[in-house]
């Protein structure tokens, strides 16, 4: 693999290089305290100083809300009532600072917009004008479990190119083609000698050794579902629980989504957002019968997919990335690693 | 490449009502690029969305036989937004289907063997596609013999009601109408609820028949002992499960049961399957 | 603060032997630093995971809606005026409900502390004589608790339960000159335009996850009706015009019923102060009908009741 060397001064420069072939995207602050990823502004830079944002960066791919098609209800027109897929641009975007948890939940949620059946378009045609230029953890927050998930804090697994903050200069791991592109347009071309390989390397093993926060769930794969399903213990783990839908919308392996129509007069258009299985609406029928029609069995349903579901479907780990997110977020402190032990252990 | 939510355009061609308190309509769609229906080639037992555009989607499924060609129809009971609506639309009314989607009942599988079908009520939809199918002479010799309970609340509450008495004038399908009362003097079918009358009409497996059910929860609670009784393993009875749905095809993840999809990898499941996954439908 | 939580569990402990008490809802320690999460006890070794600290932020009345049977609930002087709410409304029965008043100097607000402290937080220590302790990645700071509080506890005046059937600890004095609605009023001097942009800029960051809702013990409504879909009131997307008119008729929902608890404020993961809304109208009511929420259980809230001295300036 290839690595280069980026002065801190260089960087700028370099970023702003980049930005006549791609859009960039990044973390930033925003109202009282809180950050997420959005588009970077022109001079504007992404806000290294954030660890872990608040949002997950999953809406570069999946926004909240999104325009799936638009339509008009005119009769006088030729295609009334007929959807119309919206002009939309893929142009390449680099997602500059994402964490390394956080690229490689891209990777799951891969596996369910795009199946050998059906291939969602929104996301796939967004995921792949992406390059992933990642940020590695060197300082983690004490929420972090991503060692004991399958990725970690210099994991590459979701990225096109990792950074690693050395200090005064970041060292950069070109893992893709796609990377070496996003580094040739930013002009980055200066290869890092041994000695800062070797500061790679121990800062790597520094880092991995600084997240002490685990989960273990290799037995839950082994249980039957519905000896899970059944145990006692889902009464006093839902207990507290708002039913809100924060653990779920901070979470970068949460995929569910809604689909809803939105008029104005004649013009309208079909939209996908984010949805929750903490909300009773997700699941009631039109009868008004709700097969999750309790607290109990939405919190279930939660942990069940990240931790059992999900686990026995595609054999690849959890759902789930140890981002820490949905622990520091709850309002109730409902924490996934508590309840991921109790579902392995008892 | 191809937008799996981008729904294809139809016209209604015919409206016909079902039932005698109008709350069940049949709907013929006609594609409007026929193009599209060879695209939507499907198997019974299969389902789609019907869109409304500015209302909503709303999964159905078909009515309408593969063996029927120039069509597709669907049997929709007024309940929510989306078939309210589509209630009120007229013949001509431009919508959307998307489909087919879902895994239809195991035609493969079943082939050579004998099939009971269970229905109950409005939900004898894609059973009527599956008789049409196995009525057809291409496909009727590989199969062995067919039997159909099929009930409902009174005469008038009765889907195709002309199509059922063309079958009960065959000899190569054993057909047990009931309906649970009826004033009807002339009435010459059973009188009663679905599971005694498939107790006392349904033939006894001995591992070579498949049943297929379709009906209100509560006709299934009371029909899955009944065949338990009359000897078909929990693999040789076929359910079709239905759950709140958006997308169809297994993304959007709200009709999740255990780590099945209803919309995917169902509506079709043997009880086997259920009885392996939480109840959560 | 110790003495507090072994009266807690003493309490506690008593009322687990109770066999018509079906549970006892209180506090536990959290598995990260500030934060106490709700805890329900139903057996005597569950008593020693009750605890109390200076982040008790959830409104336990939130936990009373639709649990069947009596029930004993520790409670603040803002949820203890929650359940009599409730109890007017006739969510709760009066002798289903076993009150445990705690005396509160108000709970802490966790942004705020982490704002404060900048890197990421270890752990709290509260000493007595209000001063806090904050840890983190291998330094302490000194904090006055009064400079940590969340704002509706800053501007509390009603420190102590109005209902209960025992009390914890002593009642806490409650400062005279405390200036209950200066926010409001910092909010009602700007221009039309002005104001429309602050609450405008207040929500751009909601996820409309609905914490808000969902930790309000007023926002008991089986369907909300921003969950309802025949008709459906509102859009689902991320828009302002859907995400406003959450926010507004929310906040209206709970005009004359809200206790301004802040457990929206402290449970929304995107630290919005919604209590703009809601404090605003709690000073309308208190200026148009000389009402306060949650103090009586005699009297339905203002904006459901009538009488021939209402003023009428306000109908136009």
């Amino acid at each position: 693999m290839r690595i280069l060397q980026i002065q801190k001064t260089d960087w700028s420069a370099g970023l702003e290089k980049s930005r006549q072939d791609y859009r960039l995207i990044g973390p930033v602050k925003e109202g009282n305290n809180v950050s997420k990823f959005r588009e970077l502004a022109a001079g504007e830079e992404p806000d290294f100083s954030i660890s872990t944002t608040t949002m997950s960066p999953k809406s570069v791919v999946f926004p909240q809300s999104e325009v799936m098609f638009t339509f008009t209800t005119d009769s006088a027109s030729p295609d009334c009532n007929i959807m119309k897929v919206p002009e939309s641009s893929y142009s390449p975007r680099a997602i500059i600072g994402i964490r390394p948890f956080d690229a490689a939940a891209m990777n799951i949620v891969k596996m369910n917009f795009d199946t050998p059946d059906y291939r969602d378009p929104y996301w796939c045609d967004a995921y792949e004008a992406c390059t992933f230029i990642g940020l590695a953890v060197t300082d983690p927050e004490s929420c972090d479990f991503s060692t004991s998930t399958g990725t970690g804090p210099f994991d590459i697994s979701g990225l096109d190119v990792l950074l690693i903050d050395a200090g005064e200069y970041f060292l950069v791991e070109v893992v893709t083609e796609k990377g070496s592109t996003w580094v040739r347009s930013a002009g980055f071309n200066k290869e890092a000698d041994a000695e800062s390989i070797e500061v790679l390397h121990s800062m790597r093993k520094e880092a991995k050794k600084k997240i002490v926060s685990t989960v273990a769930f290799e037995n839950i794969n082994k249980k039957e579902t519905l000896d899970l399903y059944n145990e006692s213990y889902w009464d006093s783990i839902s207990f507290p629980c708002l039913n809100c839908g924060t653990c779920t919308y901070v979470c970068p392996t949460c995929w569910c989504f809604d689909i809803q129509d939105e008029s104005d007069r004649k013009k309208g258009r079909r939209m996908k957002n984010w949805d929750s299985c903490m909300f009773p609406n997700f699941t009631i029928h039109t009868t008004g019968h709700n097969p999750r029609n309790t607290k109990l069995m939405r919190v279930r349903q939660r942990f069940m997919h990240k931790l059992k579901y999900h686990q026995s479907k595609y054999d690849k780990g959890i759902l789930c990335v140890g981002c820490g997110r949905c622990v520091t977020s709850c309002p109730v402190n409902i924490d996934i690693r508590e309840v991921c032990k109790q579902m392995n252990n008892s | 490449m191809i937008n799996p939510y981008l729904p294809y355009p139809v016209r209604i061609d015919d409206i016909i009502v079902e039932s005698e308190d109008r709350s069940l309509k049949t709907f013929k769609f006609v594609f409007l690029d026929p193009k599209d229906e060879e695209k939507f080639s499907y198997r019974a037992g299969q389902f789609a969305e019907i869109s409304i555009a500015g209302v909503g989607e709303i999964p159905i499924g078909i009515a309408s036989s593969p063996v029927e060609k120039g069509f597709i129809a669907f049997t929709i009971n007024r309940a929510g937004k989306v078939t309210s609506h589509l209630h009120n639309m007229k013949v001509g009314d431009i919508l959307g289907v998307r489909g087919p989607l879902g895994k239809s009942y195991p035609w493969d599988t079943m082939k050579g063997k004998n099939l009971l079908f269970i229905g109950g009520g409005f939900a004898f939809t894609t059973l009527r596609s599956s008789v049409v199918y196995l009525l057809h002479p291409d496909n009727r010799e590989k199969y062995g013999t067919i039997d159909v309970v099929y009930g409902s609340r009174s005469p008038g509450m009765l889907l195709y009601l002309d199509e059922l008495k063309e079958w009960e004038a065959r000899d190569d399908i054993n057909m047990h109408i009931t309906v649970d009362r009826t004033d009807d003097p002339n009435w010459k079918y059973n009188i009663g609820f679905v599971p005694p009358i498939a107790e006392e009409k349904a033939p006894k497996s001995e591992g070579n028949t498949y049943a297929i059910v379709c009906g209100p929860p509560i006709m299934i609670k009371f029909t899955l002992p009944v065949l338990e009784k009359l000897g078909y393993d929990h693999d040789h009875i076929i359910l079709s499960l239905e759950n709140r749905m958006k997308c169809g095809i297994g993304v959007c993840g709200r009709c999740g049961i255990g780590e099945q999809l209803v919309c995917k990898d169902g509506p079709v499941f043997t009880l086997a399957e259920v009885n392996n996954t939480p109840k959560e439908f | 603060m110790q003495t507090c939580i072994n009266k807690i569990r003493e309490i506690a402990a008593r009322l687990v032997k109770d066999e018509t008490i079906e549970m006892v809802i209180g506090f536990q320690e959290g598995t990260i630093p500030m934060i106490s999460p709700p805890i329900s006890v139903r057996t005597a070794d569950d008593v020693e995971k009750l605890t109390w600290s200076s982040h008790c932020c959830i409104n336990l009345a939130n936990y009373l809606t639709d649990v069947k049977g009596k029930v004993a609930v520790f409670a603040k002087g803002c949820d203890s005026r929650s359940i009599v709410n409730h109890i007017a409304e006739g969510k709760v029965k009066r002798e289903d409900v076993v009150i445990i008043g705690v005396p509160c100097n108000g709970m802490m607000e966790r942004h705020t502390i982490s704002n404060l402290f900048g890197d990421e937080i270890e752990e709290v220590v509260e000493e007595d004589g209000g001063t806090v302790i904050v840890r983190g990645k291998g330094r302490e700071e000194k904090y006055r608790k009064s400079d940590l509080l969340r704002q509706n506890c800053r501007v509390c005046v009603h420190k102590n339960p109005v209902l209960y059937d025992e009390l914890v600890a002593d009642p806490v004095d409650v400062p005279e000159d405390i200036k209950r609605y200066e926010e409001v009023e910092k909010i009602e001097a700007l221009a039309i335009n002005d104001r429309w942009n602050f609450f405008a800029d207040l929500i751009s960051t909601c996820i409309r996850c609905y914490a808000c809702r969902d930790a309000c013990p007023t926002c008991y409504c089986p369907t909300c009706f921003v969950d309802e879909t025949q008709p459906q009131w509102v859009g689902k997307g991320d828009e302002e015009p859907d995400v406003m008119t959450f926010h507004i008729l929310r906040a209206f929902h709970t005009a004359g019923r809200c206790t301004d608890c802040g457990a929206c404020v402290s449970s929304c993961p995107m630290t919005i102060n919604m209590r703009a809304f809601t404090k605003k109208l709690e000073k309308d009511c208190l200026d148009l009908w000389d009402w306060e929420a949650g103090l009586t259980p005699d009297m339905r809230p203002a904006l459901e009741t009538y009488t021939p001295n209402d003023p009428e300036d306000n109908f136009k």
